[in-house]
């Protein structure tokens, strides 16, 4: 029996609200490889200065930074985003306006924020 | 062939059988995320240095291990709580949807077990 397909990808418009729902998928998934990376630290950590020294290569490479600027953003838009989630669950910020203005506010939030944290790690560590 | 109706047999199943317990567990980790993360942030972002003297020396402050005990427990479990329903969603194979979802759960407990382990470690060693 043919079921109801939702949504339809094929024909289905894109616009903010369902982009940022699969962003928000998406960040989720890059951010379960950025606990392996959080975990790697730990048990280097604890495993002793040399093991630490290398986890500290490794974070700190080219790739290495690459990864961790991106679990950045991951880490705010997730953030910010599943606050925006927890607001819609105690049933608030349902009106078209108000949907559309938290979803650039937590694009848009995670972005500075992300800019943020990286300017005061430069500035600390050039 | 059953003579059961298809009303019949699913009356009083409930919906997953598990009902709201997930979706809920979802949102109160997630509640708990918000200070645990940002605090995590704030005080790495804080540190003079990452080298490995400093982290020692603040990871064996009883509140920072305290918290990051508490951080890596309830982060794996949402991580692993968002994962499972990433596998749910696009797994459809009976077996290989199984499978995953054990091998998935096993990996999280090693994960969340060595995080929780190491920073014990390092805290009261």
């Amino acid at each position: 029996m043919p079921r109801p397909l939702s949504p339809h990808l094929k024909i289905y418009r894109w616009q903010i609200g369902n982009s940022l729902s699969i962003l928000h998928r998406l960040t989720g998934i890059a951010l379960a490889f950025g606990l392996l990376a959080l975990c790697y630290w730990l048990v280097a950590l604890a495993g002793g200065q040399r093991a630490y020294a290398s986890a500290i290569t490794v974070l700190s490479s080219p790739i290495g930074r690459l990864c961790l600027i991106g679990w950045t953003f991951a880490f705010w838009f997730h953030c910010l985003n599943g606050v925006r989630h927890l607001f819609w669950d105690a049933g608030y910020g349902f009106e078209r306006t108000q949907r559309h203005a938290s979803g650039w506010l937590a694009v848009f939030g995670a972005l500075a924020l992300t800019l943020s944290v990286w300017v005061v790690i430069w500035h600390a560590a050039p | 062939m059953s003579l059961q109706s298809p009303l019949g047999r699913v009356l009083g199943l409930g919906s997953a059988k598990d009902g709201t317990a997930h979706w809920w567990a979802q949102r109160v980790s997630a509640v708990a995320l918000v200070p645990l993360t940002l605090w995590f942030l704030i005080s790495l972002l804080n540190l003079p240095s990452l080298d490995y003297g400093t982290v020692r020396i603040w990871l064996s402050f009883p509140l920072t291990g305290l918290l990051t005990v508490l951080l890596a427990a309830v982060l794996t479990y949402h991580s692993y709580l968002g994962t499972s329903v990433v596998i749910e969603d696009y797994v459809h194979a009976p077996g290989t949807k199984v499978a995953s979802l054990l091998l998935l759960r096993f990996l999280y407990v090693l994960v969340g077990g060595a995080s929780i382990f190491s920073v014990l470690r390092v805290a009261l060693g």
